[in-house]
């Protein structure tokens, strides 16, 4: 008998401490973020953690110039966090290291998130060999930006839409303002230009399973060829970002009048140009080689991942699913302007109103991945790499293209190992 | 027969012999043995995409064309920021030394702040400097007529920018060197000189540079190896751009290891790197004659 309640009490008591621990130690999601977003969504956590009690958030802001080096070593160091934010174009690279946990099964079940929300060019940069391991946290892709002013005095009323008329627009702009300027600006460092002209040319960019460089293709020969044509004829600067001292008064000032760039510069413009401009600049989706208006551009963007060895998975998924609701996506689009991924929340006023966003909507719709593999970003550099010796005319294009493929194939030596093993462990 | 003693003196050694191994020797090993492989990406996710490729790194380091734009920028660097920088040391401490100047140690402490802060705060405001609109240095220039220059965006300038930053930076250390090798040289050779009739030029060139020599070497040595492994100055300011043009080979090994995760390859270039560097200062040790360095060598100065 009294053995009995000296038992009950003792489980009594293990029962008492096991909760009095638990209430006193939440548990901790580690979620590591980038730049602004990192700072900001540090405002979306107590909501969330209301909602689930017992749960932290412990927010780590990282820059994003360290980000990729630091998610890389603390996958090799075994100190990964539970839920992180990952670019989109890094995302082949976590998922050949088997970093990132596949999301198909809680996606399918999950009551909020709804595949069919976001946009479709999107959501495919997430999805590897048939696997999705991404959600998009917000998106971005390339168009132009261009002054009204200057194109209405070289008479186009409306943004182009194919790229005769998109020629002509700069052709006579460059007449309008004079040797000393430029119609449009293009950065060498930026290979998303080149890339993007050629998608809309039809170009596959690598070939036979992503294995080697296809940059001979006639597609993309072509796009590469009306690429430098810009340039040759003077309507872009030859010198680059060197001579850009300051983007925003070179844009003010006319010294070029388009530009093609990402959703960060629709918040940088509003800032940083002069009040006599605003008005005076807007933003279009690309023209198209030929009638598909509008033209490809690239997608872009940030996904959020849940690490695959975390021991709290279904804890960091719903706070994907708490940072995934429209509510909170229009309300992260208040705090750091960037565009939501989930199409629903762009009905919110805010962006409903924003006048350069509607371009980034209908763009959005027309956005293509680049190739879903490890080395892209490598390859990305190369091209432009190569770009700036053909535009300097240190190598013709035909050249340029030759030793580009070159390079390419020699980076992807790797994975064409890789394939091979694979397939012979298969057969 | 007694057992063969040990001597005493390794107990006391092995606790910094230990940590030498294990943070010096052991990672040294592991790289070499790395640099025979094409460890990446994949090996990272697997061993078994681990690949023994030989000299295949060098070979490829040999036909890199980026590689020999860092090693040409990074030869460049050391052979006009070293002398520029010794010689400046050199100047500082002789004028620190003299009879004349004043709060000397207010100046040593000033001239050798740079040296002790943070690279990173130093780059802040050297970045201000270096605008091309807005900086001191263009706003100095434009009295003298000089249209502005683009200090770090300009491929033909960066490089010298990135130097005249490493020569303010680095400068102090030496000149502290310098110090105490001039407070070395005995009084008496001075008045001998003097009594000989040499004026102050002479005597610098007859008696306080042959008693420096050992100084000298050091210094060059230091500095030899410390520019050679270029890496912070251009990382910060510029990430070797523009067009590679501040490129240094330590920089080049960041970037294939920890940018393209090539560590196989940014072993092979570090591997690259400390042949380079143990070759020259070998050279330079044979040039002094093999004699030790920092010791000042009495009866020497009659062979000025």
């Amino acid at each position: 008998m009294s053995m009995l309640t000296g038992l009950r009490t003792g489980v009594m008591i293990l029962v008492l401490l096991g909760c009095h621990t638990e209430s006193a130690a939440p548990v901790v999601i580690e979620f590591w973020a980038m730049g602004r977003e990192g700072e900001v969504v540090q405002q979306l956590v107590p909501d969330f953690e209301r909602r689930v009690p017992g749960v932290q958030v412990r927010v780590q802001q990282i820059p994003w110039s360290a980000a990729h080096e630091k998610l890389l070593t603390a996958y090799v160091g075994n100190a990964m966090p539970d839920l992180f934010q990952v670019g989109n174009t890094w995302i082949p690279e976590f998922v050949a290291l088997g970093a990132i946990e596949p999301l198909d099964e809680r996606m399918a079940h999950s009551s909020s998130i709804r595949s069919d929300d976001y946009f479709p060019g999107i959501l495919d940069t997430n999805v590897i060999d048939g696997i999705t391991y991404g959600v998009p946290w917000y998106v971005d892709t390339r168009l132009l930006f261009y002054r009204t002013d200057i194109l209405a005095k070289a008479g186009y009323a409306q943004p182009t839409t194919t790229w005769a008329t998109w020629l002509d627009a700069m052709t006579r702009i460059k007449h309008e303002i004079g040797p000393a300027n430029y119609a449009i600006l293009l950065p060498f460092t930026e290979w998303q230009v080149p890339v993007i002209l050629a998608l809309q040319h039809g170009a596959t960019l690598l070939r036979d399973n992503d294995q080697y460089g296809n940059f001979r293709s006639s597609e993309f020969r072509q796009a590469f060829e009306f690429y430098l044509d810009l340039f040759r004829r003077g309507l872009a600067p030859r010198g680059g970002q060197a001579q850009i001292a300051n983007l925003y008064q070179d844009f003010a000032s006319g010294y070029f009048s388009m530009y093609i760039s990402g959703p960060w510069n629709i918040g940088e413009f509003r800032a940083r140009l002069p009040a006599s401009l605003q008005g005076q600049w807007l933003t279009a989706p690309m023209p198209a080689p030929d009638g598909t208006y509008p033209g490809t551009s690239v997608a872009g963007g940030a996904s959020l991942a849940i690490f695959r060895g975390s021991r709290h998975r279904d804890l960091a998924w719903r706070m994907i699913e708490y940072l995934s609701e429209p509510a909170q996506q229009a309300q992260f689009y208040r705090l750091t302007g960037d565009l939501p991924g989930r199409q629903s929340a762009w009905a919110d006023g805010d962006l409903a109103h924003n006048r350069y966003a509607q371009a980034f909507w209908q763009q959005l719709q027309c956005v293509q991945s680049t190739p879903k593999i490890p080395e892209w970003e490598r390859i990305a550099n190369k091209i432009s790499q190569y770009a700036e010796a053909a535009i300097h005319g240190s190598m013709d294009a035909d050249a340029a293209l030759t030793a580009l493929d070159s390079d390419v194939d020699a980076l992807l030596e790797k994975r064409r190992w890789m394939l091979r093993q694979a397939g012979r462990a298969r057969s | 027969m007694t057992r063969p003693r040990i001597n005493p003196a390794y107990g006391f050694l092995a606790p910094a012999l230990l940590v030498i191994a294990a943070f010096f020797f052991v990672p040294v090993v592991a790289s070499v043995l790395l640099s025979v492989t094409d460890f990446d990406i994949y090996a990272v996710a697997s061993f078994a995409n681990l690949r023994f490729i030989g000299y295949g790194n060098y070979a490829h380091l040999l036909q890199d064309p980026l590689f020999w734009v860092a090693l040409k920028n990074t030869v460049h660097f050391v052979f006009v920021a070293g002398p520029l920088s010794i010689g400046v040391s050199l100047a500082a401490a002789v004028l620190l030394s003299a009879k004349l100047v004043r709060f000397k140690a207010v100046f040593r402490i000033i001239f050798f702040l740079p040296v002790i802060t943070t690279l990173v705060a130093v780059a802040v405001v050297w970045r201000y400097l270096y605008h091309p609109r807005f900086g001191l240095l263009n706003y100095g220039l434009s009295f003298l007529g000089i249209g502005p220059v683009d200090w770090l965006g300009d491929p033909a300038w960066a490089m010298p920018a990135i130097i005249l930053l490493a020569v303010w930076k680095n400068f102090g250390f030496n000149m502290v060197i310098f110090v105490a090798g001039l407070q070395s040289i005995p009084g008496r050779l001075y008045e001998v000189a003097s009594l000989d009739g040499a004026g102050p030029r002479r005597q610098f060139w007859y008696v306080t540079l042959p008693m420096l020599a050992p100084t000298f070497a050091f210094v060059t040595i230091i500095t030899l190896i410390g520019y050679f492994q270029l890496f912070a100055e251009p990382y910060v300011m510029t990430q070797g751009g523009p067009g590679h043009s501040t490129l240094s080979v330590v920089l080049l090994m960041y970037q294939e290891g920890f940018r393209w995760w090539n560590m196989g390859y940014a072993a092979a270039v570090a591997f690259v790197l400390f042949v380079i560097i143990l070759a020259l200062t070998l050279v330079s040790l044979r040039l002094r004659g093999g004699a030790p360095l920092g010791v000042a060598e009495p009866g020497r100065e009659s062979a000025g």
